[in-house]
């Protein structure tokens, strides 16, 4: 499995004089397996990109192919796009509406046209994989719940579903430090079970460059980079005036540098430049 | 998908009506609305019609921006007329099993017919051309000798501002949900109407939700800046009546003398 985004374009309200260009000839593959990464400020495009490539917007130009099918293609049947792809919205816990947990994260999966014991078998499996407690959750209201485990059972509703390619549009925000590092561990640990592609749009370039194989960056409406952490990292200055920043550890390694204390090594993670200083400090 | 609603619709300009006094072009329209009922034949309509016309090529709002307005009520006219085709007896024009037309019935027909259409797009003229909030400011501004009444004239002011504000912030989070649920697979298009109205539920629940929870923050954000209707207030942008709100009210007292000699001579 893999997805690939060919030469997409979109426009707002084409034809009025409000019409803007949200995407501008977008291209880029991600590969099974991996977590990719996208960044880019407010208003770059990033959610315009997200929400096409779940088929609820659809482009001006250009092709997204997933495995082998052509997803903006005209005779496409949308219950095999959400099928194979999961969007989960910013603030995905405003979208809770059944009477119990489990009701609600049925949802997905019961419009799939499953039956009802592979619905229920789903909804346990994605309840426990967002590390919540199938039997204590189940049959509570979800309006319930505290603020990070709404969100997971908004997510539980998403993954659920099983998609192939899972989308996170800022799963962390608006969370306490607490429950953003426990929804990014769960990210990870639904990356590894499930073995699919994950995008995860993030504002958090430390997030971003510790946990992905892939970096994208937009800048109004066009990709300006894509490539490993390393390399898209390594080109700071582009990036901090297209108003985005390096991850702190990168940050505080680049300013020892500037200042003559050679610290070696891409410092992506907090660890890799602890590492960097202490052999700088044991010559 | 959901943006097409033209709720009391404002179109943006700079022209001689927009910039008139709010408080003027609400008096002078309910006073345009009494003189449509005061006509009484189509000579009057006429002038009232003229009038209309005068006032709408000054704004400079497109005429197919007004005539879109008339659209929803459209059946509402064309219920007025045929009730009133079909049920004043006179003189028999047209019969035919039940029915019957008759004169006086096809005239009283067309008549109501056009004191609606001005009625609407008179009243239309006055959203069209002045800002949510200036509408706001001048009702206040008229209500505010019933204070003495005991009428709240700036709560009322108030909760009107809020609710339209709030359209379409309202709006972009209904877009929001519904495709928040149709990324998981929710279908609004297909089905019988009880299946449809079902699948509503997924975008109300949450809807009804956040539409509390903005109120509740935007109450919090008003107390804390000690926000309380029975303190003196006053405005950063204070209306004022000028020259050209004294000319439009003496030009509009000509219009209504017209109006009322119409029916007494004719």
């Amino acid at each position: 499995m893999s997805i690939e985004v060919k030469g997409l374009t979109h426009i707002y309200s084409e034809g009025l004089p409000d019409e803007s260009l949200a995407l501008e000839d977008i291209s880029f593959r991600a590969e099974d397996g991996q977590l990719v990464g996208l960044i880019g400020h407010t208003g770059s495009g990033k959610s315009t990109l997200v929400q096409h490539l779940n088929g609820l917007l659809k482009p001006k130009k250009g092709h997204i192919i997933v495995g082998d099918v052509d997803i903006t293609a005209e005779n496409v049947v949308m219950r095999d796009i959400r099928r194979k792809i999961g969007l989960v919205f910013q603030y995905p816990e405003y979208q809770l509406f059944e009477e119990t947990v489990a009701k609600d994260v049925a949802f997905g999966p019961s419009n799939l046209g499953l039956t009802a014991e592979e619905v229920d078998e789903r909804v346990r499996e994605a309840i426990e994989l967002v590390g919540l407690d199938y039997d204590k959750v189940k049959n509570l209201s979800p309006f319930d719940l505290s603020g990070g485990q709404k969100r997971r059972a908004a997510i539980a509703g998403v993954i659920a579903m099983k998609p192939e390619v899972l989308i996170l549009d800022e799963p962390t925000a608006g969370l306490n430090p607490k429950a953003h590092a426990d929804i990014l561990s769960m990210v990870e640990k639904i990356h590894e079970s499930e073995k699919n592609i994950i995008f995860l749009v993030s504002h958090n370039m430390d997030d971003i460059a510790r946990m992905s194989d892939k970096v994208l960056v937009m800048d109004h409406g066009k990709m300006m980079m894509d490539g490993t952490p390393e390399e898209v990292f390594s080109r700071g200055d582009e990036l901090k005036k297209m108003g985005l920043a390096l991850p702190a550890s990168m940050e505080i390694a680049a300013q020892l540098r500037e200042n003559g204390f050679a610290v070696g090594g891409t410092c992506l993670t907090m660890e890799e430049t602890a590492d960097g200083i202490a052999e700088v400090l044991k010559r | 998908m959901i943006r097409d609603i033209t709720l009391g619709q404002f179109y943006p300009g700079n022209s001689w009506i927009h910039r008139l006094d709010p408080r003027v072009k609400i008096m002078v329209t309910l006073l345009y609305i009494v003189s449509i009922f005061v006509v009484k034949d189509f000579i009057g309509f006429a002038l009232a019609a003229l009038g209309l016309a005068v006032v709408i090529a000054i704004s400079r709002v497109p005429l197919k921006f007004i005539l879109r307005g008339l659209k929803p009520i459209f059946i509402l006219i064309a219920f007025t007329f045929i009730i009133n085709m079909f049920m004043i007896k006179g003189e028999v024009l047209v019969s035919f099993w039940i029915f019957s037309i008759s004169r006086e019935g096809l005239r009283m027909a067309v008549f109501m017919a056009i004191r609606l259409i001005l009625l609407i797009i008179g009243s239309s003229l006055l959203t069209l051309t002045t800002k949510p909030i200036s509408l706001t400011d001048g009702m206040e501004a008229l209500l505010s000798p019933f204070k003495r009444f005991g009428l709240p004239a700036h709560d009322l002011a108030m909760m009107m501002t809020i609710a339209l504000r709030f359209i379409p912030t309202l709006l972009e989070e209904t877009d929001k949900i519904m495709k928040a649920q149709m990324a998981r697979g929710a279908d609004f298009e297909s089905g019988n109407i009880l299946r449809r109205a079902k699948a509503l539920i997924p975008i109300l629940v949450p809807l009804f939700i956040s539409a509390f929870r903005i109120a509740q923050d935007l109450a919090m954000a008003m107390e804390a800046r000690c926000y309380g209707s029975n303190s003196k207030k006053t405005r950063m942008n204070g209306m004022k009546i000028c020259s050209r709100d004294i000319a439009a009210c003496l030009i509009f007292a000509a219009f209504l003398a017209m109006i009322i000699l119409e029916r007494i001579l004719l």
